[in-house]
């Protein structure tokens, strides 16, 4: 056997490896590409300061002006409630079924956990709208559209929480408790802390996953053309609402105005990822920096 | 404050299999002990029951007795929180905390049980890490993380946080087996500094470190796979060495073993 030859089929592998590697790389960024460059062409044409803060009060659809601004508080707003509601409650969610939960109850937990991770997004604005709408007798505002949105956030979120404990190694834990530290301590001080960066990055895929929902709010935020800063009361807009309803219009201003907003939503998506990735950096255990 | 450990008729179970069995010992203060023995005769178990550590995993039981001078450790209304600050604890592997720099690695113990103020944690931090021989490898570098140093100098840095929490009696689990001859040397000399101070208790599986460092040996072993582990002698440590009274304990420190 000679240590410098190296066998002429394996050399062949190793290269159909790599080139079928770096072809399948190629597919899966073509579509993203596409998407990202017909959206950054079509959207920049009504994309200006002027869209991002004007509404469309008193604005008809063959105007060229007129913008999202009603559209984006409304999302912002709406996603900002989800994500209020939904932090606290997967962290805890997360920390019981990591640290202290054992037996049927963290079981069912874990189950429905599972099963609302497949819940179609259509189904959880149904629900909402049949439980607080037709059944409690509220009236279409930004905050039902939080409900539904907050049930859609909250699997993806218990979920990764709960993994990116799990990653956090037992011997901390039991460096921590051997320190004579209490469990809840150490959960907060120690446990928490180390998982913190995958647990941000977690919160922001579902904060990402759920801003660009249409169904829910297609049932629950209403109608209007104004600006509302108040999500309790009154129909609010909303961003993939505005996109939808923008696009299905016949005329050629109405559809401009619905790719300025598709783009202005990807905008604020992108932001989202890159203060999760700063807080991230910046959270981690500083031996990896 | 050193403490005395009086042991009396530990078991201790992992669910229903019991692991160790009917063990019975006492360890002086002041004295370094070392627990030696075959891979899994439940030489880190009985350490581990000493600070109520074994609880921790799911599923565990004790019975028998641990007095710390004249508590017994598994008594009732014990908090084994009070346990663990009391009976300290150093791993196997290093483990200090990631998201920590060196100073609040050392500290930490005392931060996380809510003791504030700057100039007291100074100071402890200043003389625990003193103790574990690293201060002057580190004290120019207090606020970089505690994982950036060296194996050995990590497995020192966990000394020291162990120590900073004053505690009675100390427990260290194969602290040098992840470690260089150098490190190893460095904190073999530690532990017999310490021993003025502590209660100090070490499994090792390095004969020549319990010789070494040890005025008490204690042999452990199993019958078989299944079995639970049994002490089989504790004595002087050159007398375990030179002149053991059991056979099973001359062949595994002779090699003649199995
Ligand atoms: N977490 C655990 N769950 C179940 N059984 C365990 C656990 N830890 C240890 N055991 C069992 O208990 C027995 C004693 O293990 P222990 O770790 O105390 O041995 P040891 O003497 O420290 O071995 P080593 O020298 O390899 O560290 C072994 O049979 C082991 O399989
Ligand atoms: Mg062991």
């Amino acid at each position: 056997m000679s240590l410098t030859h190296t066998s002429p089929t394996r050399k062949l592998k190793d290269k159909s490896a790599y080139i079928i590697a770096g072809a399948a790389f190629v597919i899966a960024i073509i579509p993203l590409i596409s998407i990202l460059w017909t959206v950054i062409v079509k959207g920049a044409k009504d994309f200006d300061t002027y869209f991002l803060f004007h509404s469309m009060r008193n604005v008809a659809e063959s105007d060229s002006f007129g913008g999202a601004y009603h559209a984006i508080l409304g999302t912002l707003e709406q996603v900002g409630i989800a994500a209020l509601i939904t932090i606290p409650l997967s962290l805890m969610v997360g920390i019981y079924l990591v640290e202290y939960g054992r037996g049927r109850l963290s079981q069912a937990v874990t189950f429905f956990v599972d099963v609302m991770m497949g819940l179609p997004s259509i189904v959880a604005g149904l629900f909402i709208l049949s439980v607080w709408i037709l059944g409690a007798g509220f009236q279409a505002s930004g905050f039902a559209a939080s409900l539904a949105l907050t049930i859609l956030m909250l699997p993806v979120a218990v979920r990764s929480t709960e993994e990116m404990l799990k990653l956090v190694s037992p011997a901390l834990r039991e460096a921590s408790y051997a320190l004579g530290v209490p469990k809840w301590r150490t959960i907060t001080k120690v446990v928490l802390p180390t998982a913190l960066p995958g647990i941000v990055t977690g919160m922001m895929l579902g904060i990402a996953r759920i801003m660009g929902e249409t169904a829910p709010v297609l049932l629950l935020v209403g109608v209007t053309q104004s600006i509302n800063g108040n999500p309790f009361s009154e129909p609010q807009g909303s961003l993939p609402l505005f996109v939808f309803n923008e696009s299905q219009n016949s005329l050629q201003t109405a559809v401009d105005r619905g790719w300025a907003a598709a783009l202005t939503l990807i905008i604020l998506i992108m932001l989202l990822n890159l203060i999760a990735r700063l807080i991230a950096w910046w959270k981690a255990p500083a031996a990896s920096r | 404050m050193a403490k005395r450990i009086d042991v009396s008729g530990l078991s201790a179970y992992y669910g229903s299999v019991r692991a160790i069995e009917d063990i019975s010992l006492t360890v002086e203060p002041r004295t370094v002990t070392a627990f030696i023995g075959p891979s899994g005769c439940g030489k880190s178990t009985v350490l581990r029951t000493l600070n109520r550590m074994h609880e921790v995993i799911p599923g565990t039981r004790v019975e028998g007795k641990v007095l710390l001078d004249d508590v017994d450790l598994y008594g009732p209304g014990i908090d084994p929180v009070a346990v663990r600050r009391t009976v300290g604890m150093v791993f196997q592997r290093p483990n200090p905390f990631p998201t920590m720099s060196i100073y609040e690695n050392v500290a930490a113990g005392l931060r996380l049980n809510g003791v504030r103020g700057k100039s007291d944690l100074d100071g402890v931090v200043e003389h625990s890490l003193r103790g574990a021989n690293l201060w002057n490898e580190v004290k120019d570098r207090l606020n970089k993380p505690g994982m950036g140093l060296s194996g050995g100098q990590q497995q020192r840095l966990c000394i020291a946080r162990a120590i900073a929490v004053s505690p009675e009696v100390l427990l260290m689990d194969e602290p040098c087996s992840a470690l260089d001859p150098i490190s190893t040397l460095a904190i073999e000399d530690l532990i017999a500094q310490l021993k003025s101070e502590y209660t100090i208790v070490i499994v090792t599986h390095n004969m020549q470190q319990a010789a070494r460092v040890s005025d008490r040996t204690a042999f452990f072993n199993i019958a078989g796979t299944g079995e639970p582990g049994k002490l089989i002698e504790i004595d002087e440590t050159p007398r375990i060495f030179a002149n053991p009274s059991q056979r099973a304990t001359e062949d595994y420190i002779t090699g003649r073993f199995g």
